[in-house]
């Protein structure tokens, strides 16, 4: 069999439109910014993952979850696809692979005439007890994301930040520890962290994550007991640890807690004015967002000439690329890295 | 240098003074000589090491990184001891077993640019360290760091920092940094320092700032002395005296006090000091009594400002220590606020500085005439000494603060309303009140009740209009409770508000529900934590502002500022459109600047 590979260029695998990237060949969308006729989807983010399209491809858990949260009728049609799975959607063949983001993130691999394309959605490259790990594709394009593409982001043993809060806790038993975290992946994982550390007593959760997490007990990972703060007594959570949105962190509602001390599990917590500008005082560097080490190993292990890189500092990481003799460009798509804030700010706004 | 570098780290993060207090303690106590010693040495800005500079950082992380990827760090990250101890690329060497995840999962660290393991240490009982280099590192302390830099020349200098950036993990060397360029900018003052190292001998901070003088970097007699473990240390020569402070006086208090037992004196709006001299060691009394060792000039919290007033520092020719007023002086005539604000906080003094706001000294009290100690005499002997004092002085920039003569109450009130035609005369514009004090009181260190009551005049008020609202800190971290409030002025597109002052305190706490509550149900736009209130003419809210006095500033839209500005009482009963115009502040700050007040 003869491949002409000049014939085709990774434009003709997956292009940029206005609704993201998009595969002719293969008629559908890698998560689309808006509703499309059929949807591939990497990971239940609402940045990532919109409710309103056609038909939508994606693991059985980001199904669930994107049901969880925009209800039945989040898609005309779903189809559940597995780790390693080959399908193929008209001229195009596509697999889904481990992102170790969150529980049922994928890489995305798309393969038309032999020229291999992975859209890697989010990605991280360290251990999760709340997700698959990670698995390295070869391909010939690369496209990547860029969260935290700066040599100053490193973000160390997760164990090690977490010893820090159990710390933190044993120092102060008449305060209550706050810790922030994103509803969907860190707020799971950090439990599960502390599962890990031995911390046995019940932890507390922000309702706004309660039916996420009750999702991941349901899929068979531990996380121990759980009590929600709704209801529960002022002097009684002296002393204990709550899993909450950060943004809940500075409002109304973290008046019902004994003198918290704030806590925020994230990558940004390296940098001190990103702690401090939102008042936190137990700054913790959990991410489910590849460091700058975990992104340039990652692209180099890929083995791809050509890289892509989406959402962030892209300017660091293509000029990484590039003097490394890799082809790269920055892919602008709009939308992208807000779920947070965006998601977040719903949350508040029900919450007063 | 680690338990220094996670000291620092937990300030920079704690925006709470007790519990920065809290953190200091710990550490100085659990900290041995000499190297906590330095630490309080570098808290109080009592180190510096002139030829590390931030270009001489800069060049290091120049040869070491990408200059593209440093430029776009230094961009997010906005401080540049941060991001190059961030960037700085930490030596190859083997980890210790069990500090990296067993596996990063089917890839390579990245090359050339090596992990290390992050050890920040928010809180002091963080003193692990996860660096590669532990053992190097634990020998790394803040005093070898000190000890080697007072040493080392120029040239060496360099080497020696790169040397010791290789050793330190990331918090360590952003420590590191901060400390040799100067400025740790932790949010501890110099005073908040010194009541840390008072409170572990169970001392009153100014029993500390007494002896701080004669003291030096690393206070090894200091500690001793404070863990009963030696003599207290004499004070030097020239010491700073905790001042006595006064109560505000509320009208209805005037009623249990008899005016026979009170002196006053005009309340001068300048900065309060205490100018000390001392004779010089040893004796020299063939120069006469002209002759002086050593004089300072201290700020009312013990900082030492005399480099900053050369001028009146001359004039301190007599021994002694004097309780009195800054002021510039021009042709005779005391000078308002807004003028002596024009030689504060300036890096050099120059000449024409000197001549242009000459430093004047108004003098209220002797707390020691040569070595005799007068803080134990009743208030109307000191005065008596005093005006013994300045005559002997003889000198134009140091000056009686007068008596003001009163039979009764009444007659003190008028002269409070109209310091001009008491007495003042021209000096009028530089005064803010009267001072009662206590004809047999001793000098008291602290904020006695009693003995001396300010009876300032009537604060300034306007009706401005709530703009813009933000989150507090610390217990009302959740409420918001800072406030940007502006006032009418002529826009383009007709009648607009300009902000004009910002305001947290002053509400009670029943106020500050109600308004945190208006806030929320009136935002109209977000900024980060700023939230951007409803201000119509016909919705929004009016509050009530008192304040001290004006200034011109350029940092306002409004180019004015206020001093002291606070919500005096909230008016829910007027509509925004009633609000008072930026105009009238315009014509208050002009009638200042011409010397008639009010």
């Amino acid at each position: 069999m003869i491949i002409l590979f000049n014939a085709m260029r990774p434009e003709d695998v997956l292009a940029l439109t206005p609704a993201g990237l998009c595969c002719k060949r293969g008629s559908f969308h890698i998560d689309p910014t808006r509703a499309v006729g059929r949807a591939l989807i990497t990971h239940a983010h609402s940045d990532h993952a919109r409710p309103g399209h056609g038909a939508v491809l994606a693991t059985q858990e980001t199904l669930d979850l994107m049901r969880l949260r925009y209800g039945d009728d989040f898609a005309g049609t779903a189809q559940a696809i597995r780790y390693g799975e080959n399908v193929r959607l008209d001229g195009a063949m596509v697999s889904f692979h481990p992102a170790g983001h969150i529980l049922g993130s994928a890489q995305i691999a798309v393969e038309v005439d032999g020229l291999r394309v992975v859209a890697s959605g989010d990605y991280k490259n360290i251990p999760d007890p709340t997700c698959t790990p990670f698995e390295r594709i070869r391909c010939d394009v690369f496209i990547t994301e860029a969260t935290f593409a700066l040599p100053v982001f490193r973000h160390g043993d997760p164990s090690g930040e977490i010893a820090r809060l159990l710390r933190s806790v044993a120092l102060f038993p008449e305060r209550a520890h706050l810790v922030g975290a994103y509803s969907l992946g860190k707020a799971q994982r950090l439990i599960a962290l502390l599962r890990g550390a031995g911390y046995d007593r019940p932890i507390y959760l922000h309702g706004a994550i309660e039916s996420i997490t009750r999702y991941y007990e349901s899929r068979g990972i531990a996380l121990g007991e759980l009590r929600l703060v709704r209801g529960a007594d002022k002097a009684a959570l002296a002393g204990t640890i709550t899993i909450c949105p950060p943004s809940t962190l500075n409002d109304l509602w973290a008046r019902r807690f004994p003198d918290p001390v704030n806590a925020f599990a994230s990558g940004w917590m390296r940098v001190r004015a990103r702690a401090r500008q939102q008042g936190v005082v137990l700054p913790l560097v959990i991410s489910d967002h590849a460091d700058w080490d975990g992104l340039t190993a990652t692209i180099a292990a890929t083995g791809a000439g050509e890289v892509w890189v989406t959402h962030g500092q892209e300017d660091a990481l293509v000029h990484w690329c590039r003097t490394r003799g890799l082809k790269a460009r920055p892919l602008d798509i709009v939308g992208y890295g807000d779920e947070d804030e965006q998601g977040e700010q719903s949350i508040r706004e029900a919450e007063e | 240098m680690n338990r220094f570098a996670a000291l620092l780290n937990s300030l920079a993060y704690e925006p709470a003074r007790n519990a920065k207090l809290r953190l200091i303690r710990e550490y100085f106590r659990s900290t041995a000589d000499p190297e906590r010693g330095w630490a309080l040495a570098a808290l109080t800005g009592a180190l510096s090491f002139p030829h590390a500079k931030p270009g001489l950082i800069r060049r290091l992380i120049g040869e070491r990184t990408d200059p593209v990827l440093f430029a776009l760090s230094y961009d997010y990250v906005g401080d540049l001891s941060e991001t190059v101890a961030l960037m700085w690329p930490a030596q190859q060497s083997p980890l210790p077993s069990g500090e990296r995840p067993a596996s990063r999962c089917g890839s390579e660290p990245g090359e050339g640019e090596q992990t290390s393991s992050r050890s920040p240490s928010p809180d002091l009982a963080d003193a692990r360290s996860t660096s590669p280099h532990r053992g190097e590192v634990k020998e790394l302390t803040l005093t070898s760091v000190v000890e080697t830099l007072a040493t080392l020349g120029k040239a060496q200098l360099p080497q020696q920092l790169a040397r010791w950036l290789d050793l330190l993990d990331e918090n360590g060397r952003w420590a590191l940094i901060k400390l040799v360029t100067g400025g740790l900018r932790v949010g501890v003052s110099a005073r908040l320092a010194k009541t840390a190292v008072a409170d572990i001998g169970s001392r009153e901070v100014q029993e500390i700032e007494l002896i701080w003088p004669a003291l030096a970097p690393p206070y090894v007699e200091l500690f001793a002395w404070l863990e009963a473990r030696a003599e207290k240390p004499v004070s030097g020569p020239a010491p700073f005296r905790p001042p006595m402070l006064a109560h505000a006086l509320d009208e209805p208090d005037l009623a249990t006090l008899d005016p026979g037992d009170f002196l006053a004196e005009w309340k001068w709006d300048g900065i309060r000091v205490q100018a000390v001299a001392a004779a010089p060691l040893p004796p020299a009394p063939h120069l006469g009594e002209r002759r002086v060792g050593i004089a300072r000039l201290y700020s009312r919290t013990g900082e030492d400002i005399s480099k900053a007033f050369p001028d009146l520092i001359d004039a301190l020719h007599l021994p002694g220590a004097v309780d009195g007023e800054l002021l510039i002086r021009r042709d005779g005539v005391v000078q308002s606020f807004n003028v002596l604000q024009q030689r504060l906080n300036r890096k050099t003094v120059t000449p024409k500085l000197l001549t242009q706001f000459p430093a004047h000294l108004r003098a209220y009290d002797l707390l020691a005439d040569g070595d005799e100690d007068l803080r134990g005499l009743p208030f109307a002997e000191r005065r008596t000494r005093l005006e013994d004092f300045v005559v002997r002085l003889n000198d134009d920039r140091i000056d009686l603060s007068p008596l003001v003569d009163f039979a009764g109450w009444e007659e003190l009130g008028a002269a409070r309303k109209n310091p001009e035609a008491a007495g003042a005369g021209r000096d009028a514009a530089a005064i803010e009140g009267v001072m009662l004090k206590r004809r047999t009181a001793p000098y008291l260190p602290g904020r006695p009740k009693g003995p001396w009551w300010k009876w300032k005049r009537e604060p300034f008020i306007v009706d401005a209009v709530l703009m813009y609202a933000q989150r507090g800190h610390g217990k009302r971290s959740s409420y918001y409770s800072d406030y940007t409030f502006g006032l009418w002025t002529r826009g383009n597109g007709g009648d607009e508000l300009v902000p004009v002052g910002k305001a947290y305190f002053g509400f009670t706490d029943e106020e500050l529900l109600q308004i945190d509550r208006f806030v929320r149900r009136n935002t109209i736009e977000r900024f980060g934590p700023v939230r951007e209130v409803v201000h119509e003419p016909d919705q929004g809210l009016v509050m009530e502002v008192a304040f001290e006095g004006l200034q011109r500033s350029t940092r306002h839209k409004s180019g004015l500022a206020m001093r002291f500005p606070r919500i005096n009482r909230l008016r829910w009963d007027k509509p925004p459109g009633e609000a008072d115009r930026l105009e009238r502040l315009e014509s208050m700050i002009a009638r200042a600047e011409h010397g008639a007040v009010s």
